[in-house]
């Protein structure tokens, strides 16, 4: 008998590949209307010097920055570089941001970033703060929506594959975290196969300072050792609530792909984080001691340091009673959102046919009437069909993703069937698709996480474009669409393209933060150590073998901008600071061989390069960012004699010393 | 016994695959366009691409033994899911299979108003990871989860795979999953 199976077996001829078998399905309804829209481009036309209605901001995924575009236009203003060094403006590399990518693994120039997610006041985004997770290294960025800029990073301890991260709770209170791959926190080096034992998954909650929005470790609380894949924290009638889905119940640590889905059910993982507060108050909690690190940025000074933390709090389930529930959920869910007042909890089975969605009204009277199923852990799993509101049925393949609009809509997006299904919370009915070009990962309504939704768009943000834009060869841009969700059907009105990947978005009314954006660093705010005031300030400090410029720029000129008696196997830093006040007049700096990125320094801003010059020479330096109308003459030079060499230490701009 | 294996001819040309509209009860099969249309921006079913490997679809539609699965996956609406990223596992059942099945059943499910139960049925042949035929054989006595969120149980005797009872007799692997030819159509179990 002949056991093997013949791969290929089916032939497939090159000359017919060559001639492209084609399957049209222009025919669907649905597909002709989202192409064919009657008035589409006067809804994304936004006029030549007029302004978008919202703000978009995109993670970049492997990217690492946060992308801000315009909506309804889909024009690009700005990438944030946050867990990316970023060469076009120095962050990460210049002396004042570079501690910002610092971990307990040393420097790490790169991150792998996930969900944006907008402060918020009452359950609605207030503009302060964009919080984004970075998911290899597990850290959490703050950003800073006056300058947007990164101000805070933060290490989560006792974690791995920081995913389920950084939804905030209905005030800000609390950044919450999980960790998508369980590990062993306490003894470390053990055998993979005793997973089940040794393993366990921390779930985090990251206190926001009211007003200056530090983050600080409050919690962790060890769970079992699922994989934790997407949190929502509650609001409104469940804002005391955050909402974890788990995949990998069967706790398997190989082959997940199988291993990992042989349970009919999953579970979301309810956190009530008021009561992990009171534990910790309590004095509950025990210590672990994982260094981290938390980087800050000082607007001071502008200059991040950073600190090694190296003390946690840890909660146990076990000791925690009424703290954490589990809900059954089928197939390896993914997202889990909470519907505008709270009450529904919708889950996103990628494996599944339908999507659960859970009562919390329900929740808490099968918690008040004890309506268990077992237990994991000490954590009592709660009966399905004593928490679920309802399934919506047959929504498309591979729900991964819901957001809301102010109409009682939800819309979840379909990873596997590459489309959006709208669905009506209450009666759980599918009212309509639209086909997603292609394949789906989140999607974002302006307000959609919030209490009050802005229910005009919602954008799908794509994982593959394959042929929907110009080719550039195997490596292809991703992609947003924006849809009309303003009447009864979806309307397909503008793709466009994203820097890296366009994980998760978060949209805001654009009124709301442009009031904020600041214009300029006011000079005398500037606490920076080495900051220049004045041109006559200006100064060259040698301590050793440091060389100190104290160096100002303007327009059209650096001070100063003739420097000597600097030697070779000297460390050189240039403290540049832009004696600009008037908005829109950055000026960049760069010296001819430095190993490091450019400075791009803002008006009132003070940046710092390090340059250690290895051979005799007289180097020029210059403005990089076109600044004025004799740009070109903005220059000078500096002369590196030879080690050991007596050349004074000599700097000037015209008769200026 | 060598296991039979199913042919493919291809006579050169484009080959055009038509959706059936929602009025059409009709099965169809590929046509030959009269005209050629860009398909650009039609859906991931009409992505122009020769250079890559086929997709599980495109092998299905070149198999001249899987016209019954085709023409059930255009009435099902399903022809753009099987050209997405995926990957899946697809088990599909051969001409001879689905004849297998009582008289009419065929007719019946291809009818608009059964496009439900197409669509759950063609759904139990579809797992979304795509599983390797090493790591079926691994799994003998489990069960894997299908898109319309069933569970096939897998069997491995003498190195020969089972899907719920049905022979595999062919795998061909795609762009986007791989797909597992079987001598018998997966009912999935009644709800």
């Amino acid at each position: 008998m002949n056991t093997t199976i013949k791969r290929n077996a089916i032939k497939i001829t090159a000359s017919v590949l060559a001639a492209g078998a084609i399957m049209s399905c222009q025919n669907k309804s649905s597909k002709n209307e989202s192409i064919i829209g009657g008035d589409v481009a006067s809804k994304v036309y936004v006029a030549p010097g007029k302004y978008d209605e919202f703000y978009l901001f995109t993670s970049g995924g492997f990217s690492g920055q946060v992308g801000i575009y315009g909506l309804p236009s889909g024009r690009l203003f700005k990438v944030i570089p946050v867990f990316s060094q970023n060469p076009e403006n120095g962050y990460g590399y210049n002396e004042e941001t570079k501690s910002l990518l610092q971990t307990s693994k040393g420097f790490i120039p790169w991150g792998d970033a996930h969900h944006p997610v907008l402060s918020k006041t009452d359950g609605d985004a207030d503009g302060r703060w964009l919080f984004i997770n970075e998911n290899n290294t597990p850290r959490i960025a703050r950003i800073d929506l006056k300058t947007f800029t990164t101000r805070e990073i933060i290490e989560i301890p006792n974690s791995a594959g920081n995913h389920p991260s950084p939804y905030c709770t209905e005030n800000t209170e609390y950044l919450v975290a999980g960790t998508r791959f369980s590990v062993p926190v306490k003894n470390k080096d053990v055998p993979i196969a005793s997973y089940k034992e040794t393993f366990n998954g921390a779930i985090s909650l990251i206190k926001v300072d009211k007003e200056t929005g530090k983050l600080s470790l409050a919690v962790q609380i060890l769970c079992p050792p699922f994989d934790y894949d997407k949190n929502r924290a509650g609001k409104g009638v469940s804002k005391d609530w955050t909402f974890f889905t788990c995949y990998n119940s069967e706790e398997a640590n190989t082959m997940l792909e199988i291993n990992a889905s042989q349970k009919d059910k999953d579970f979301i993982l309810a956190v009530n984080w008021k009561k992990a507060e009171e534990y910790l108050a309590a004095g509950k909690a025990t210590e672990l001691n994982t260094p981290y690190y938390h980087n800050v940025y000082d607007e001071k000074t502008q200059t991040a340091t950073s600190e090694i933390i190296n003390k946690e709090m840890i909660l146990d389930p076990k000791d925690c009673p009424g703290m954490l529930y589990l809900m059954p959920c089928p197939k390896s869910p993914h997202g889990v959102d909470v519907s505008p007042t709270g009450e529904y909890i919708a889950a996103g089975g990628k494996l599944a046919a339908m999507i659960p969605v859970y009562g919390y009204e329900k929740m808490m009277k099968a918690i008040a009437g004890k309506k268990f199923d077992g237990e994991v852990s000490g954590i009592p799993i709660l009966k399905y069909e004593e928490v679920i509101a309802g399934e919506v049925k047959n929504p498309g393949l591979g729900p991964l993703h819901t957001e809301f609009d102010d109409k009682g809509y939800a819309y979840t997006s379909m990873f596997l069937s590459s489309e959006i299904t709208k669905w009506k919370l209450g009666t759980w009915e599918v009212v309509d698709h639209i086909p997603t070009y292609y394949s789906i990962g989140h999607l974002c309504i302006p307000g959609g996480d919030s209490k009050h939704p802005f229910g005009k768009y919602v954008i799908a943000l794509n994982k593959i474009t394959k042929d929907r834009y110009l080719p550039t060869g195997p490596e292809l841009t991703q992609s947003a669409q924006l849809i009309d969700i303003s009447g009864d059907k979806m309307k397909l009105l503008l793709d466009f393209p994203t820097i890296g990947e366009p994980h998760y978005a978060q949209s805001i009314k654009a009124d709301i933060l442009m009031k904020n954006s600041q214009k300029i660093y006011r000079l005398e705010d500037n606490h920076h150590p080495y900051a220049t005031k004045n041109e006559k300030d200006t100064k060259v400090e040698r301590k050793g073998n440091e060389v100190h410029i104290y160096m100002t720029c303007i327009r059209s000129h650096f001070a100063p901008d003739n420097i000597e008696g600097v030697k070779v196997g000297d460390i050189v830093y240039f403290h540049v600071t832009n004696l600009e006040q008037d908005w829109d007049v950055p000026h960049g700096f760069i010296i001819k061989g430095a190993n490091t990125a450019e400075l791009l320094i803002m008006p009132g801003e003070t940046c710092t390069l390090k340059w250690e010059p290895k051979e005799v020479d007289v180097v020029p330096f210059y403005c990089t960012d076109f600044c004025s109308a004799l740009h070109q003459e903005m220059q000078g030079y500096i002369r590196v004699s030879p080690k050991g060499s007596n050349t004074p230490l000599t700097w000037k701009l015209g008769d200026l010393k | 016994m060598k296991t039979k294996l199913p042919l493919l001819a291809i006579t050169g040309g484009m080959i055009f695959f038509a959706c059936s509209s929602d009025k059409n009860t009709e099965q169809q099969t590929a046509n030959v366009p009269t005209t050629e249309e860009s398909t650009q921006g039609g859906g991931s079913a009409s992505i122009q691409d020769s250079e890559s490997k086929p997709t599980v679809l495109k092998i299905a539609i070149n198999s001249p033994s899987h016209k019954t699965l085709v023409a059930a996956v255009q009435a099902a609406d399903l022809v753009d899911v099987l050209a997405t990223a995926g990957p899946f596992t697809v088990f599909a059942p051969t001409d001879e299979a689905f004849k297998k099945l009582p008289a009419g059943t065929v007719e019946g499910l291809l009818k608009p108003e059964k496009r439900g139960d197409l669509q759950n049925i063609l759904q139990y042949h579809v797992a979304a990871p795509m599983y390797s035929e090493a790591m079926l054989k691994q799994y003998d006595g489990k069960t894997i989860g299908m898109a319309n969120g069933g569970q096939v149980k897998i069997a491995v005797k003498d190195g020969k795979i089972t899907v719920n009872g049905a022979n595999i007799v062919a795998a061909v692997e795609g762009a986007n999953g791989i797909v597992y030819v079987v001598d018998a159509v997966l009912l999935p179990p009644s709800k």
